[in-house]
């Protein structure tokens, strides 16, 4: 059977590592090349880089960051940040990722899903989401809303509906991000990791709130999570992947154990 | 050298790099006359299998493909590669090259938690040993992301099995054709070394 999987995301700008805490400041800490060539050898299962702050003149300065970790790391790897079109998702592909991860502009224009799935298929088409608790209204039955602009601006649209209008608009996974557990470290949101794993047969990544190893078992269970999201338990060597991934196959889960290089 | 089979199939650049990683020559080529004359051949590719026939059939590539078989040609499939080497593909009812007979056949999941494609890292267990297998270890996993899979019709042509709602075969051979339903030039560490046997592989 399938193992769960543990994902590192990498924030990158200007071709540097960072990472955002609550979306509000970035201090930047190191190469996101030589990151994520450790990792791998450490036996990670999957990367993401998002290229914050991205914009069409820095694009170049991320294409050869791609370039580079495809040379040196051979495990699946998706972008995403600041994709608009399937042009700008093409260069990224051929630059040697896998998949790519469409966010803001998929909300803005939902078709975007769609043709992407079209050109290049559904497994390279990941749907990321920044998802934020909110009261109950009509408009929001399930209490999260779709946020965008790095968790700036509320869109009125249920997260649990656009979860699965972006399945049949054709994405392959989805990242789910809850922006009131990011950066927080206190567990990931369990509620609404469950609420959208149950409403789609595409596979789903949690994000958002990982400080120990105990919150990737209760998303991955509970949370009923196909993959986890890693950021700062990693980057700041409070874990390292095969720790993580030790205490989860002690406790039952099926996990990738022998990906690692000594 | 080993020559890539460029068929517009994709994943070629992921197997170069991978290849480069390992210190392998390689090139590619949708010369049919090349592919004829390599000595050693690797048949990548993603995507739908008719239409991966379709362009092997434009390109002259698919009676090529045929003519280095029967050279004696070491041959390695990777993911779409495993499955059109063989009489027929359910995806889009599919007439394959026929070089292995057998068919390729969709996941048909009972259980609603599983999905389909079959999709991430999953346990490949050895059936029947082989040089391009030799260094496996139980417990390794491969990547993978397919919706079908093969299905020889000789049930020794089977080296390697995976599990998804039920075994099925994730490697398969016979004489110098060698063929794996994951991603090799993906699956880390242990994948790299794979596609390191099959350089060095004498059938």
């Amino acid at each position: 059977m399938l193992s769960k999987r543990i994902i590192s995301c990498l924030d990158v700008r200007d071709g540097k590592l960072a990472k955002s805490i609550k979306f509000v400041d970035t201090r930047d800490i190191g190469d996101p090349v030589a990151q994520a060539k450790k990792y791998y050898l450490d036996g990670l299962d999957e990367l993401v880089f998002y290229d914050i702050n991205a914009s069409s003149e820095k694009r170049g300065i991320m294409i050869n960051v791609v370039q580079r970790v495809a040379e040196q790391v051979f495990i699946p790897f998706s972008v995403g940040g600041g994709l608009q079109t399937v042009e700008d998702c093409s260069l990224v592909l051929l630059a040697g990722a896998e998949k790519i991860n469409l966010n803001s502009a998929a909300v803005r224009n939902p078709h975007l899903i769609a043709e992407a799935s079209y050109a290049f298929g559904a497994q390279a088409v990941v749907l990321s989401m920044d998802v934020l608790r909110v009261p109950l209204t009509r408009e929001i039955p399930s209490g999260y809303e779709i946020v965008i602009n790095g968790g700036r601006t509320p869109m009125g649209l249920d997260a649990v509906q656009w979860a699965v209008r972006g399945q049949d608009l054709g994405a392959g996974e989805l990242v789910v991000n809850s922006i009131d557990a990011d950066g927080t470290k206190q567990g990931y949101e369990l509620t609404l990791t469950r609420r959208i794993a149950e409403a789609v047969s595409i596979p789903v990544i949690a994000s958002g709130g990982g400080g120990k190893p105990e919150h990737l078992y209760d998303v991955l269970t509970e949370g009923k999570a196909d993959a986890a999201l890693v950021a700062s338990m990693l980057h700041y060597g409070e874990y390292s992947v095969g720790q993580i991934k030790t205490y989860l196959a002690g406790r039952g889960l099926k996990m990738r154990m022998t990906g690692g290089v000594l | 050298m080993i020559t890539l089979v460029d068929y517009k199939a994709g994943n070629l650049t992921s197997v170069r790099r991978a290849l480069d990683n390992q210190g392998i020559k390689n090139q590619v080529s949708a010369d049919p006359e090349v592919v004829r004359r390599a000595e050693r051949l690797i048949f990548p590719g993603v995507g739908h299998a008719g239409a991966a026939m379709k362009v092997l059939m434009d390109r002259g590539l698919d009676s090529a493909l045929r003519d280095a078989f029967k050279k004696g040609t070491p041959i390695l499939g990777i993911c779409i590669g495993c499955q059109i080497i063989l009489t027929h593909s359910e995806e889009g009812d599919t007439n394959g090259l026929d070089l292995m007979h057998g068919r390729c056949v969709r996941f048909r999941l009972d259980d609603p938690g599983l999905k389909i494609p079959h999709m991430g890292w999953n346990t490949v267990k050895i059936t029947r040993t082989h040089p391009v297998l030799s260094h496996l270890l139980p417990g390794d996993e491969f990547y993978f992301v397919h919706s079908y899979y093969p299905l020889p019709e000789d049930p020794t042509k089977i080296y390697a099995n995976s599990d998804h709602g039920g075994s099925f075969p994730a490697a398969i051979g016979m004489d110098n054709l060698f063929a794996v339903q994951f991603h090799t030039e993906k699956s880390g560490p242990v994948g790299l070394r794979l596609l390191h046997n099959f350089a060095n592989w004498k059938p």
